[in-house]
């Protein structure tokens, strides 16, 4: 090994044995690992394999314990290897592990069948979870800076932690009904998963029925707060950039008294913030 | 080193690692606490309740940023998305070093979530050193890197581990955060003495220790933080200590976490090693304030 070219090519055969799936018999890596009088070059190996696999497994079950109650053990299990197997971490943190697990449950139905739009419906809103237990908020918008903005020229920013969902199954009971205390996924220093694996909670699933619902958090508290079907347009309306004129239009035909009141709802959570600042380039990086 | 140029000149002294199950505990009895010590991944996040623990926390006690994904032995460049967010909270925390590990476990912008072992190469310590000076310049605060315990090695090596993180901090000019429960797992798991170890590398650049427990299995040993530390790794902490004077120590306890009163009371078990270690280490530092067993070296005002 000469060179950085050489370090990277090595690496890539390493990776390579690590995320090959679960029980492979043999891998490329194990002929860079030296044997030792008690293992194997495969033997040594197999204990990094294993653990890849099993943090990132723990990780996904601790982000997705309603899917898990919904698919069973052995299915869920079935499911996130596929997962990742597909979509390997791409991010530093283990928070973003689950941001593609919904389309991949549509792109591959084979996982969760018979329960497809169900387990779609779930890991949606367990995803909205994730974005509205740590997501940016942004500073909350004063009345007194919109007082006076025509509604045709003024402009709402919704709070980049709020998720606004439909769905076609009233999943946000039964994931509360899973998900009994506030569980908190950690990243922790140089200690190894799978020594202790999750017991799955198992809770009837849901029967089909639309469903219009906004996830987000007071006070650092996860919280989902239904809609009804003319404000949840409102607020996408919104979050498209829509004027707020052109958003309470697309909300349809709605007493105006409604709208304040939902409103008045909205803003007490806290689901206006003021706008982005612009990025700024030229921060020198490595 | 009680003090020096890689912890910012600070005397931390016994910490613990900040962990969720005790947040309740810390925030409502407000015990005294030497430090703690933060995984930074669990607080590089937009938002939310982490951050909002994390500033009660600040409020009331000296915390330090350890990391487990910059992965300086990966031969990519650094993340640049993954600096900015880091460098975000070392303004929030004002942290006096930072500290992440001598792996790797990224390549091709895919994460293994693991802290993968080093080829020991001359190479791979160029690069390594190389992307710790990058850090270090992007970040502004001096860097600890902390050895990891391992359950292979490999045939391109060209150097033992001690060597390697000599050649590594040397070129990077930065410190150790020097894992004395880590030595010991591998040196079990590779047959070597790690007190061999613990007298290899350069210790006027250890400007923090870790200790923990592991679980021994039928063929190896596993670093799993679930237990208590361990009597072998109490002295060869206690030997460290000796050899480096009193550092600013953290107890590691990441899994089947206890109360934290018994995670306090393990890591406060350090005082019992470190008085006589410190005496001894006083003696041989004598009046100039030089470690004997390293060479003479200019100081800097940050790593």
């Amino acid at each position: 090994m000469k060179s950085t070219a050489d370090l990277r090519a090595f690496q890539r055969v390493m990776m390579g044995a690590l995320v090959r799936p679960l029980g492979s018999a043999t891998a490329a890596g194990a002929g860079f690992i030296k044997p030792n009088s008690r293992l194997t070059a495969l033997e040594r190996l197999e204990i990094y394999h294993r653990m890849y696999w099993f943090r990132l497994i723990d990780s996904v079950t601790d982000d997705s314990p309603g899917l898990a109650s919904l698919l069973g053990e052995a299915k869920f299990d079935r499911l996130v290897r596929a997962y990742l197997a597909k979509y390997p971490s791409q991010s530093f943190t283990l928070r973003n592990l689950c941001a593609r697990l919904a389309p991949f449950i549509r792109e591959e139905p084979r996982w969760t069948a018979p329960h497809t739009a169900l387990a779609h419906a779930v890991a949606r809103f367990e995803w909205a979870q994730t974005v509205a237990y740590d997501g940016e908020e942004r500073p909350l918008l004063a009345p007194a800076a919109i007082a006076g903005v025509p509604p045709a020229r003024l402009r709402l920013v919704l709070q980049p932690c709020l998720s606004l969902l439909a769905l076609d199954f009233p999943v946000d009971d039964f994931v509360m009904a899973v998900r009994q205390r506030d569980t908190l996924r950690a990243e922790a220093s140089n200690a190894p998963a799978g020594a202790a694996r999750r017991r799955v909670r198992r809770v009837a699933p849901p029967g089909r029925g639309r469903i219009y619902v906004a996830v987000f958090r007071v006070r650092g508290r996860l919280h989902y707060l239904r809609l009804a079907p003319a404000g949840f347009r409102i607020l996408e309306a919104i979050r498209a950039g829509r004027s707020l004129a052109e958003a309470v239009a697309a909300g349809g035909r709605v007493r105006p008294a409604q709208v304040e009141e939902w409103f008045a709802t909205w803003m007490k959570f806290g689901w206006f913030g003021t706008a982005a600042p612009r990025a700024r380039s030229g921060s020198p990086l490595p | 080193m009680p003090a020096n140029r890689f912890n910012g000149h600070t005397s931390h002294g016994i910490g613990i690692g900040l962990r969720v199950p005790h947040y309740a505990h810390i925030l409502e009895q407000r015990p005294v606490v030497g430090w703690f010590e933060i995984i930074s991944e669990n607080f590089m996040v937009d938002g939310g309740r982490p951050l909002e623990i994390l500033d009660r926390i600040l409020e009331q006690y000296h915390v330090v940023q350890h990391g487990v994904s910059m992965y300086f032995g990966s031969a990519d460049k650094p993340d640049r998305a993954h600096l900015k967010k880091l460098k975000q909270l070392v303004r929030r925390t004002r942290t006096p070093w930072v500290s992440d590990h001598l792996c790797w476990g990224s390549v091709d912008g895919t994460y293994t979530h693991d802290l993968l072992p080093m080829p020991y190469t001359f190479a791979a310590a160029r690069r390594t050193a190389e992307k710790i000076r990058q850090v270090r310049d992007f970040l502004g605060v001096p860097i600890c890197v902390e050895n990891v315990s391992s359950y292979a090695e490999f045939h391109v090596s060209e150097m033992t581990e001690w060597e390697f993180l000599t050649e590594v901090v040397e070129q990077a000019d930065c410190g150790i955060l020097l894992d004395v429960n880590n030595i010991y797992v591998s040196s079990q798991n590779h047959g070597f003495d790690p007190y061999d170890y613990l007298n290899g590398i350069p210790a006027e650049r250890v400007g923090q220790m870790h200790v923990a427990g592991h679980t021994r299995f039928e063929k190896y040993i596993l670093d799993t933080h679930d237990h208590p530390v361990l009597d072998p790794v109490w002295k060869l902490y206690a030997h460290a200590t000796r050899r480096c004077g009193v550092t600013a120590t953290l107890l590691e306890w990441d899994d089947k976490i206890p109360s934290f009163d018994e995670v306090h009371h393990e890591a406060l078990k350090a005082n019992e090693f470190i008085a006589d270690a410190g005496e001894d280490f006083n003696r041989k530092i004598g009046k100039v304030g030089k470690n004997p067993d390293s060479p003479s070296r200019s100081s800097r005002p940050s790593c």
